[in-house]
């Protein structure tokens, strides 16, 4: 028994690694440059190596820190509750820290705070497809709509990115609620596509609807989020008032502001996944899965399968919602392009990556999938050649997800 | 008796009413809690069930059985809401039940086992339990999300409950197992118990027996006994195990073709002309 654990353990390290190694020699190996000569191929394997390096040694090393756990039943829940504290305040702590190291400065930290915002879409659509298992392929369509919310509160009203951030959220369920009504009665493939083609609605309509959309202009110069109330621009937009630079003493830095709008970010992350986190241990979230698992048993309880699913889609929708309007206010401006299918596909193969139904997984697949590609900006055409076969191959070989959830959430005391 | 017509059934299914009408009242002199009458379910062109009537009283164990295909599981169905019937009432306390939806009819008390196990099977055994109880509790998003006092009450009583029923179908030690890894005696187990934690009005089984082995039946039994006995509920059934079916059945219904062909106690249905050549053939 133990030796068959001790050689999966070891063929499921050198998968990763070869996985690891196909993946990273196009993203990281190989670089095109143009030079006098013409176009030379530099090709070098150092990284990939190590990055293959660095995933089997992790393979081998986590089980063998798992497997004593995993073998005493009554006595996992306990202490996986406490490693999972561990790793969750280290998570934090690193993810406080890193605006503050080198590595983080500049173009690194817009790309980490986009990957927030991806990480709050997948952790959305994770209640919709993980938990409820309702494929949803429209899901762009509520994070435009919550950043389209904002951008119009913003330009006609005023309204500030807090005040306007509950109202974008609750317009992408509302919608959520709307779209899902008459059509969650559908299963399976034919709910996919309709929430596909809501999705195309959406932006075509945010693209023609020139009076209210300016359309594919989209809306520009939208406020910045403010922290504690004070404006963190250069310059205030409010005339008299001053920005945070100016009440601290210190010169305005893009950079500064650019670590304050990743904090907003993270806090934002921090408080989706503890929401979501919860949620999914109420009597809602065990309702989700047990839909999941089989609807006529749910109908035979008198669950019922419309309130239930509802539910999963206007409060994924609604945490689409809260990332739109961060959105538009991080990149200060909003075009219909921004929400199209591709960026659907993007946070479904987040979910898929990451592990349905799991939420570190999702997490660390919306730092994989949306940083990788900075590390690869010459490989940008690939990208999604690169996504497809990641998913082929993640469909094969794990298709659980590279980190898929521990599936003990209730116990009873014995 | 050579091709016995519809016309027969009908004949000997109203005889065998006046007997039990006769009995039904000195026996449990209580009103019925399902009445079906003149149940009718047709596929198109297929007479899947037709001219089915027959009542449930309190605190009975009523079973249906009847050769492979007779109709038995479609009358379920119906019952349950997951067919609508095409013609014919379905009365439960004082309503028309008849193409309500099921969950609907769930709530009003009627809740059913399937003759393929239908558990929550990646979730643990309590897992299911506690989803079964999902209209008792304290569903309201927000007192979960706050983690209110009452709802962690509710959710303290919901396990508790669990821990009863567990104990009651003598699952307590696979409580934290996943569903799918229980024997297949203990998946019928569970799937009971996760009807009876819905504190149901009516139970119905569909084919609580099959693939049980001889003790495990005698389990089921008794168990079926002690459920009717101790929590106030009807039963409906529909069992292949004549053993099971004549020892506990207060009352059979005998279907072939989705018609009715003998009413009666186990004594008056194992000695009825029609029910012998439908199991056995004709002479």
């Amino acid at each position: 028994m133990r030796e068959q654990i001790k050689t999966k353990i070891l063929k499921d390290a050198f998968i990763a690694a070869a996985v690891t190694a196909i993946l990273t020699v196009p993203m990281i190996g190989l670089r095109l440059n143009v030079e006098s000569t013409g176009l030379v191929l530099h090709k070098n394997f150092l990284w990939p190596a190590v990055a293959a390096a660095v995933v089997f040694v992790a393979r081998l090393v986590i089980p063998f820190v798992l497997i004593p756990k995993v073998s005493v039943p009554a006595a996992w829940t306990q202490k996986a509750g406490d490693y999972k504290k561990w790793w969750v305040g280290a998570l934090i702590v690193l993810a406080i820290a890193w605006p503050f190291t080198l590595l983080g400065g500049g173009s690194m930290l817009t790309a980490v705070t986009m990957a927030m915002v991806y990480i709050m879409l997948a952790l959305g659509l994770n209640i919709v497809v993980g938990y409820a298992g309702l494929l949803d392929l429209g899901h762009a369509a509520f994070y435009a709509i919550g950043a389209y919310t904002y951008a119009l509160l913003n330009a006609n009203f005023d309204l500030g990115f807090w005040a306007a951030l509950p109202l974008a959220g609750l317009s992408a369920a509302l919608f959520g609620v709307l779209l899902g009504f008459p059509v969650l009665r559908l299963r399976g493939d034919y709910l996919a596509i309709v929430t596909l083609g809501f999705g195309e609605i959406v932006r075509i309509l945010l693209n023609n609807w020139d009076s209210l959309t300016h359309g594919p202009d989209g809306i520009n110069n939208i406020a910045k989020p403010t922290l504690f109330g004070f404006e963190i621009t250069k310059r205030a937009r409010v005339e008299d008032a001053s920005t945070l630079w100016q009440t601290l003493g210190i010169d305005y830095s893009n950079v500064y502001q650019q670590i304050i709008l990743y904090f907003i970010a993270l806090f934002l992350v921090v408080i989706t996944a503890f929401l979501i986190n919860r949620l999914v241990k109420m009597p809602i979230g065990r309702a989700w899965e047990a839909l999941r698992e089989d609807e006529i048993a749910c109908r035979s309880l008198a669950l019922n399968p419309t309130v239930i699913k509802l539910t999963a889609f206007s409060l994924g929708s609604m945490f689409a919602g809260f990332a739109g309007a961060f959105y538009a206010a991080f990149i200060g401006s909003v075009t219909p392009d921004s929400f199209g299918f591709i960026e659907s596909a993007i946070i479904l193969s987040i979910v898929v990556l990451g592990g349905m139904g799991s939420q570190r997984g999702v997490i660390l697949a919306a730092l994989v999938l949306t940083l990788l590609p900075e590390f690869a900006r010459g490989f940008a055409e690939y990208r999604m050649l690169v996504f497809g076969a990641v998913m082929v191959l993640m469909m094969i070989w794990r298709p659980q997800g590279l980190w898929p959830a521990s599936r003990r959430r209730v116990e009873l005391p014995s | 008796m050579a091709g016995i017509a519809p016309s027969g059934g009908i004949a000997v299914m109203s005889e065998n009413a006046i007997i039990d009408k006769a009995e039904a009242v000195t026996a449990a002199a209580s009103a019925p809690i399902l009445s079906v009458k003149q149940l009718q379910m047709r596929f198109g062109g297929l007479m899947a069930v037709d001219n089915i009537t027959f009542d449930v009283v309190e605190k009975e164990i009523y079973a249906i059985i009847g050769p492979n295909g007779a109709g038995k599981t479609t009358v379920f169905n119906c019952v349950s809401g997951f067919y609508k019937p095409t013609g014919g009432d379905i009365l439960f306390g004082d309503a028309n039940i008849a193409g309500r939806t099921s969950h609907e009819i769930a709530r009003r008390g009627i809740v059913r086992t399937f003759q393929n196990i239908r558990l929550f099977r990646n979730m643990t055994v309590v897992e299911n339990l506690l989803v079964a109880q999902h209209t008792q509790l304290k569903t309201g998003l927000l007192q979960g999300l706050l983690n209110t006092k009452a709802y962690r009450q509710s959710e303290k009583e919901a396990l508790e409950r669990a821990a009863f029923w567990l104990d009651k179908v003598q699952l307590r030690e696979v409580a934290n197992r996943g569903a799918g890894n229980l024997s297949y005696g203990q998946q019928r187990r569970l799937e009971i118990a996760r009807c009876m934690i819905t504190k149901p009005k009516l139970l119905m089984l569909d084919e609580p027996a099959a693939g049980l082995n001889p003790q495990e039946t005698a389990a089921l039994d008794a168990l079926i006994r002690d459920l009717r006995d101790t929590c106030n509920v009807s039963v409906l059934l529909i069992e292949h195990d004549m053993s099971l079916v004549m020892e506990i059945s207060d009352r059979i219904l005998v279907m072939e073709y989705g018609q009715p062909i003998a009413e009666g106690t186990a004594e008056q249905v194992r000695h009825d002309p029609n029910v012998i050549r439908a199991y056995l053939g004709d002479e």
